[in-house]
């Protein structure tokens, strides 16, 4: 690898991005908490378990339909941290900006992460601003990091799933990165394609207090939920199975797929999450999910099987089976 | 078909395959999808698991990508390497392998590439970026070939002096015609392209049934289109017709798109072409008409281009010519891989090699 460079699908979240991190950074950072491969690290310090998550935000463009950079910045370092079964508490902000920047697109910014920090009820207490000459980046980059507190008796892992268990989805597909995209390329999509941009810390909390006994959360970022369910079937040894029919996806965002070129299942999601879950427990966690504002639209996609391991396989709608591999290559780039 | 309840698509997939099984009484037959699009369709909706097992689908020659030469990768690849050209291009091109690089690899150090969604995209990037060269890499079939001709008579109207365009748009029923006259590729039914026949109507297809008596039938791309017109075709090959019919008349008119038809003869003229793993075909290609030279890429600016090689062992050839299985590969799924594709059917998502690596043919079982 030493003789290639890096090439934008290296950042998609799929097959590439995996080989970077097998390749390049674990050698170099490899330890036992960064070899759990969760959404964030889960540490245990003088007794007390803490959830710890980092992510960088290159959106472009910065605004677009149901959200900007600042929400995102905000709401996919909570949701980092939350499906580790924690309450996020604390974000750190960074900023490198380009100069020339206009100022009054910072205060918008800033006041779009405020506004998400309230509504999670977290705090943003660290940062840092850097300023690069003109070019060296594209106006804005974002990192955020977060930390919060494992809830009481929850243990959460993407290593957890166990054949017999029902997967629940929280709602519609593919609506953030469309929103982008079409915002990105001026397409005129209908109006219902907005980003799902939110935090979903409450909906975990109100659910984890109900039912201790989640196996497994994530939320379908970059790559989408094919890509978020082959990890999981990976890192557990496990086969999943799902029902096309099942999957809630909109027309309005099936019509631009179509269009496109696009697969609905491969799509960046910012506001949605995946439970696995005792079948005796199902019914309990979609009521209290179907709630909440953000899983009113929540439903049982497929079920965790044994055989094959590390694959997803999905039940056609004319009866069909077939597979549902990783994200390779990039759908989208630059879409958080 | 969309107005259809999931209970209704699940019982028509079975009456159609129940019928086509009956049909076939246990001959062993090979229908050709010629249509990426199809292959893509097929896979995804796992209608081979549900045919029975004499009934076999083979992918054609009609993924744009991967019938384009290595030479005309080489092309584009050399003109990104100079400074005063940007290139665009549809995404799925930056992958694919040229001799010794890819488009995605010039893109990472430092050529001005950008990812395009229509020509006329290219055309405003064009009028933006006045400095630049700008080429647009215009790959496509019958479908996409008129958007690129409507771009070159924009940029005429315009007086644009910095659009170019690379063509190596093909024509699918020369194709057709080469792959039936090598008489290597046995053939017993086609499932025609719906979007080109959008375009080009039924008539350039005829030679199908009368020279070759091979039954056609041109097919959406809904699932059940397709098991549709496997039935229709199934119905012919049972009555030992031969005849060309259109499942897909909902989009299809008889005589195509005439509008499109007259723009596209209005910018191209016919040429021969090469395509990947078939060689050159007559009168398959299409290149600029001479009073639209000034748009021709190849005649403005001067390149020279490395020699072309080609991957050893690669055998995209053979499998756009529908004879070998993608599976009977060597480097399939082992050297060859999306993430590390080294031919051009394991690179567009509508190759046949990462249609059947992808939805999982051989790896996935129930």
């Amino acid at each position: 690898m030493s003789n290639e460079r890096v090439q934008l699908a290296h950042g998609s979240g799929g097959k590439l991005s995996h080989d970077l991190i097998k390749d390049v950074m674990w050698p170099a950072f490899a330890n036992e908490i960064l070899g759990e491969m969760n959404d964030g690290a889960q540490l245990h310090i003088s007794g007390c378990r803490l959830a710890f998550s980092t992510d960088s935000y290159v959106v472009k463009p910065l605004f677009f339909p149901g959200g900007d950079i600042g929400k995102l910045a905000v709401c996919g370092t909570v949701n980092d941290v939350a499906m580790n079964g924690a309450l996020p508490l604390y974000l750190s902000a960074g900023f490198v900006l380009e100069e020339g920047f206009p100022i009054a697109d910072l205060q918008r910014i800033v006041a779009s992460m405020q506004q998400s920090a309230k509504e999670a009820g977290v705090h943003i207490v660290t940062g840092d601003t850097k300023v690069v000459e003109k070019g060296a980046v594209d106006g804005i980059y974002i990192n955020t990091a977060g930390i919060g507190k494992i809830m009481d008796g929850i243990h959460i892992s993407g290593k957890n799933a166990l054949p017999g268990q029902n997967i629940i989805l929280s709602g519609y597909l593919g609506e953030h990165s469309l929103a982008v995209m079409g915002e990105r390329h001026g397409l005129q999509f209908p109006q219902s394609v907005r980003s799902d941009c939110a935090p979903l810390n409450g909906l975990v909390e109100a659910m984890l207090t109900a039912v201790p006994k989640v196996a497994v959360l994530r939320d379908p970022t970059r790559g989408g939920l094919a890509t978020t369910l082959n990890e999981i079937a990976l890192q557990s040894g496990v086969g999943i199975m799902l029902e096309e029919t099942h999957i809630p996806i909109s027309s309005a965002v099936q019509a631009a797929c179509d269009i496109l070129g696009f697969d609905p299942l491969y799509l960046a999601n910012e506001g949605k999450m995946i439970v696995f879950v005792e079948p005796e427990s199902t019914n309990q966690v979609l009521d209290i999910m179907q709630q909440h504002v953000y899983g009113s639209e929540a439903r049982v996609i497929g079920t965790v099987v044994k055989e094959p391991r590390g694959q997803v396989g999905l039940r056609t709608r004319i009866g069909g089976v077939r597979l549902l591999d990783m994200l390779v290559g990039d759908q989208l780039p630059r879409i958080c | 078909m969309l107005s259809m309840t999931n209970e209704e698509v699940k019982k028509a997939a079975a009456f159609f395959t129940k019928e086509i099984e009956k049909l076939a009484s246990g001959r062993s037959l090979r229908l050709m999808e010629v249509c990426g699009t199809h292959t893509v369709s097929i896979f995804k909706s796992g209608i081979r698991q549900l045919l029975p097992e004499n009934v076999e689908l083979v992918s054609g020659p009609g993924c744009p990508v991967c019938v384009t030469p290595n030479e005309y990768l080489d092309t584009a690849i050399a003109y990104s390497r100079k400074s005063d050209v940007m290139i665009t291009t549809f995404g799925d091109m930056l992958k694919v392998p040229g001799s010794s690089s890819t488009l995605a690899k010039e893109k990472a150090q430092g050529s001005d590439i950008r990812i395009v969604y229509s020509s006329l995209e290219a055309l405003e990037i064009a009028a933006k970026n006045p400095d630049k060269k700008v080429i647009f890499l215009a790959v496509g079939f019958e479908t996409t070939a008129p958007t690129a001709a409507a771009a070159i008579l924009m940029a005429a109207e315009a007086h644009l002096t910095n659009f170019y365009v690379l063509s190596a748009h093909k024509l699918v029923p020369p194709a057709l015609r080469a792959l039936l006259a090598s008489g290597k590729s046995h053939v017993d039914g086609f499932l025609l392209p719906g979007h080109v026949s959008a375009i080009i109507g039924l008539q350039p297809y005829d030679f199908l049934s009368k020279e070759y008596h091979i039954p056609g039938v041109v097919a959406g791309f809904e699932p059940l289109d397709i098991l549709q017109a496997v039935y229709m075709l199934m119905l012919q090959i049972h009555d030992q017709t031969a005849r060309l019919e259109n499942q897909y008349s909902r989009i299809v008119p008889k005589e195509g798109n005439p509008s499109a038809c007259t723009i596209l003869s209005q910018v191209y003229q016919q040429t021969d072409a090469v395509w990947r793993g078939l060689g050159k075909i007559p009168n398959s290609g299409m290149s600029i008409r001479e009073k639209y030279q000034a748009f021709d890429a190849l005649l403005n600016i001067p390149i020279i281009v490395e020699e072309t090689k080609e991957a050893s062992h690669c055998q995209c050839g053979k499998v756009l010519r529908g004879l070998l299985k993608p599976s009977a590969c060597l480097l399939f799924g082992k050297a060859c891989r999306p993430e590390h594709p080294i031919g051009s059917c394991m690179v567009s998502v509508e190759g046949t090699c990462a249609a059947w690596y992808k939805y999982g043919a051989g790896r996935w079982q129930v």
